[in-house]
């Protein structure tokens, strides 16, 4: 079957755009067959995950499976790279970057991994599910030293970053506030799982403890009475700045970098108009992240934002790792990617450096980082036989792309992609196709592969 | 301290050089210098211990472990400060948080500058030279990271480069002269672009000069094949070679040994103490050993009681100064064996603040200002020799 013979209704630009930045990538072939497609009707595809998400639940259990970091982070890695519900595993992401917990404090995998597995499930939904889930998750009220948060000797660890990093941003709430919802969170812990040896590791459960709870009346921002913890969420999730802070935080994520999170209340954010609209949707919906995502991903501002942010370290191997090939078998070294990949260039899943989550944008690039990501980028593609590689290969030579150094650049790029690079690059690129003339097609062609992805423009995604 | 690092304060004419050795994992310091008259040593260390009869001596309390003879033989000529109950209040016991902490000098909040990296900041204000501070290894440390300072992470010299995985020379040769347009720094569309072009740059500048080195050295020493001794002959070529490095990075990753560790940790004692005389020797061998010096530190201290098989993270390690110009011997207070002061009820208590410990390299050393960088005026020690 040709593709040709359908007509194509959507620019397959844009749908490489859409999947490095809603997903992790997408192959050319696929694209293909999106573009007969409306645009709009692909982004509910994602809006809305199916239970045939293309991930086989048991075999990945029985040959990745295991209690230590790694084997975990090779189970997300794995989804990320196959798991049809591409959206579903970058909100997971997302949420992880937004509400950093690191597994270095607690050191117990289960908890860790069952909050990912929560925004995983969650993270398109209402925010004051989202936010009452985050507030009973075990691995969160360790982080945050909620399980030390008494009655009569409040901790206010969670309350503070509850209101300045995870809903509304400083600024938008007093010291008096975080007073207060502290203390309409005392008593909300969670019970102690066995011992890890000798019976493997259990799960830690919520627990309110009503005894350590304190009933007495409190304030917070403008209500008042016996308020407990779902009080203070609800009225958060009612908060105009709550909208603008998740908003501004799915921008920066999705569509462009902002600034760094500490600078948002004297910045204002990049796209004004952009950001209403997001706040709107969210406040007509109650909250649901599905809307807000909605109207961004069916914005022009995010259909224009092509290459406007810097690729992070997981992002920059999961797309290298699906471009390259296909990761549909159960390598146990899949863990190496996340672990040592990543790290090397300033990223560790589950390791945030700070609660604040990691910085991103210009942030992600030194020159011991850059270094790596180059050279990680230009090893995975370099074999010509790998799948995603010999596709991209085969796409050129039956195209008869390669008679002409710009037809050859341009074609390889259409089939990477698309991406699109700047002009001084590409006339760089020409070039190097001109003294590549007189070789064999398919080395051509891996050469070329492997000097595309070491540009500066294919640190952006 | 205006005399910015040319060197007079450490009684050198050549700037003073800073290697800096991270023991990664928690070494155990009381296997590594043993209280070998100590009863509660032996009564807590029922098999991760050193019999007294296989401690080398270095007075009628203190030995080494038998591994680190070559350490001992530094020690005997003079040529090591130990820093004994080394540390901070309420010591964490997280690698990674108390490795953090190591690397920042801030234990009660999280910071995300490096203290290295802010002393590279002070000897090189304008970044003139990327290769002032330089990493060997896996990685860039976080003390060697800090917003805006550049610095350069190498895995390995010999193989150090960019697209490395390409085998055909005449290949990468092509490749790179096109690279090398990519990264033209001043044109780009953005800041972050011209960054990263920028960036781009100065990664080729440092592989550049770096790729000289290993053709420009020559040695009579042979160094052990370990990965610490690898490192640190990266460390003693690229010095050789003078291309203004003032702070080098390496580390030495295994000391987490929760089992089985007198096996292990004999490996690595051995494996750390050989390749710092190695190191030394080599540097004394082409005449730039007097400017160097060696700063190794852990974590944190193990649990005095073992399990049976290894230690659990403790508290109270040691760190050690080794150089030429450094004055010898025992500095600090060896941490109390009286259980009453232990830490947590089973831990080696602390005896110095490793911020005073930095302050004392930077200052004393490196003639860089260090109070903003250690947040205050901790005491510092004095183990250089005066000029």
């Amino acid at each position: 079957m040709s593709t040709k013979a359908v007509e194509a209704k959507t620019d397959p630009a844009l749908l490489a755009h859409l999947y490095r930045r809603a997903g992790f990538g997408i192959n050319r072939d696929e694209i293909d067959q999106l573009a007969t497609e409306d645009y709009s009707d692909t982004v509910e595809f994602l809006l809305n995950p199916t239970a045939e998400t293309g991930i086989p639940e048991d075999e990945l259990k029985r040959y990745l499976g295991g209690e230590a970091p790694h084997a975990y982070l090779a189970i997300w890695l794995y989804r990320m790279l196959n798991s049809r519900n591409q959206l579903q595993e970058k909100m997971a992401l997302f949420w992880h970057g937004l509400f950093a917990t690191g597994l270095v404090k607690n050191e117990h995998i289960l908890s860790s991994s069952n909050q990912i597995e929560m925004f995983r499930e969650n993270g398109m939904g209402e925010m004051r599910e989202i936010l009452m889930d985050l507030a009973k998750d075990p691995a969160m009220i360790f982080w945050l030293d909620n399980n030390e948060n008494h009655l009569g000797e409040p901790n206010e660890n969670w309350g503070r970053e509850l209101l300045e990093l995870f809903s509304l941003g400083v600024g938008n709430y007093s010291e008096i506030d975080i007073k207060h919802a502290s203390r309409a969170f005392t008593g909300w812990t969670f019970a102690q799982s066995p011992p890890l040896y000798p019976h493997g590791y259990y799960p830690a459960d919520f627990l309110f403890r009503e005894d350590d709870h304190d009933n007495g009346d409190k304030e917070f921002l403008g209500h008042t009475g016996n308020l407990d913890g779902g009080d203070i969420i609800d009225i958060i999730v009612k908060q105009p700045s709550c909208a603008a802070f998740i908003s501004r935080h799915l921008y920066n994520f999705f569509v462009a970098d902002e600034p760094q999170v500490p600078t948002w209340n004297d910045l204002p954010p990049l796209d004004p108009e952009l950001i209403d609209a997001m706040c709107k949707a969210f406040m007509d919906s109650d909250g649901e992240i599905k809307s807000v995502l909605r109207v961004m991903f069916n914005s022009d501002s995010f259909k224009n934002a092509r290459f406007k942010k810097v690729k992070s370290p997981i992002e920059m191997v999961a797309g290298i790792l699906k471009l390259a090939g296909e990761h549909t078998d159960f390598r146990h070294d899949l863990a190496k990617y996340p672990q040592s990949s990543t790290f090397t260039m300033g990223q560790i899943l589950l390791d945030p450096p700070t609660v604040e989550g990691w910085h991103t944008g210009r942030e992600w690039i030194d020159g011991g980082n850059l270094t790596e990501r180059i050279n990680f980028a230009v090893d995975q593609v370099g074999d010509g036989l790998s799948p995603g590689i010999k596709r991209i290969i085969d796409r050129l030579v039956e195209s008869g792309s390669l008679s002409t150094p710009e037809s050859f650049v341009d074609t390889t790029l259409d089939a990477m992609g698309p991406i699109s690079v700047e002009d001084s690059t590409r006339e760089a690129l020409v070039d190097y196709a001109r003294k590549t003339e007189v070789d064999d097609d398919r080395s051509r062609a891996v050469r070329m592969i492997r000097l595309m992805v070491s540009t500066p423009d294919f640190q952006y995604a | 301290m205006s005399d910015n690092g040319n060197g007079t304060k450490n009684g050198s004419k050549k700037p003073p050089v800073l290697v800096v050795l991270q023991m990664t994992g928690g070494n155990d310091f009381m296997n590594t210098l043993v209280p070998f008259t100590e009863g509660i040593y032996y009564d807590s260390r029922h098999t991760v211990r050193i019999d007294e009869d296989r401690v080398i001596p270095i007075n009628d309390k203190l030995g080494f472990h038998p591994a680190a003879a070559p350490l001992k033989e530094m020690y005997d000529k003079g040529d090591v400060a130990i820093i004994q109950g080394i540390g901070y209040e309420n010591a964490n016991r997280s690698h990674f948080r108390a490795m953090d902490i190591m690397h920042t000098a801030e234990p009660l909040t999280i910071s995300t500058k490096g203290w290295l990296a802010q002393a590279i900041q002070q000897l090189d204000p304008n970044g003139k030279n990327v290769l002032t501070g330089v990493s060997f290894g896996r990685g860039l440390p976080r003390a060697m990271a800090a917003p805006g300072v550049r610095v350069t992470s190498v895995g390995d010299l010999d193989s150090y480069g960019l697209m490395t995985s390409v085998e055909i020379k005449e290949d990468r040769a092509e490749a790179m002269d096109i690279f090398k347009r990519f990264y033209t720094p001043g044109i780009g569309s953005g800041a972050t672009m011209s960054y990263l072009k920028q960036t781009g740059d100065d990664v080729l500048t440092g592989i550049d000069r770096l790729q000289e080195v290993p053709g420009r050295y020559e040695s009579t020493i042979e160094y052990e094949d370990n990965p610490i001794a690898k490192s640190l002959r990266d460390v003693a070529r690229t010095h050789i070679a003078g291309l203004g490095t003032r702070i080098f990075y390496v580390q030495h990753a295994g000391y987490d040994h929760h089992a089985i560790e007198m096996p292990a940790h004999e490996r690595l004692l051995g494996e750390l103490s050989g390749a710092l005389r190695d190191f030394m020797d080599d540097l004394r061998e082409h005449d730039a050993a007097e400017e160097v010096i060696i700063y190794a530190f852990t974590e944190f201290g193990r649990r005095v009681q073992d399990n049976g098989s290894g230690t659990d993270h403790g508290s109270g390690g040691g760190a050690f100064v080794i150089g030429e110009r450094v004055e010898g011997g025992l500095y600090a207070e060896y941490p109390s064996l009286d259980p009453k002061t232990f830490a947590n009820g089973e831990d080696l208590a602390h005896t110095f603040d490793f911020r005073g410990v930095y302050a004392t390299l930077l200052e004393q050393w490196m003639s860089v200002e260090s109070q903003d960088i250690v947040k205050g005026n901790y005491e510092q020690l004095h183990p250089f020799k005066t000029a």
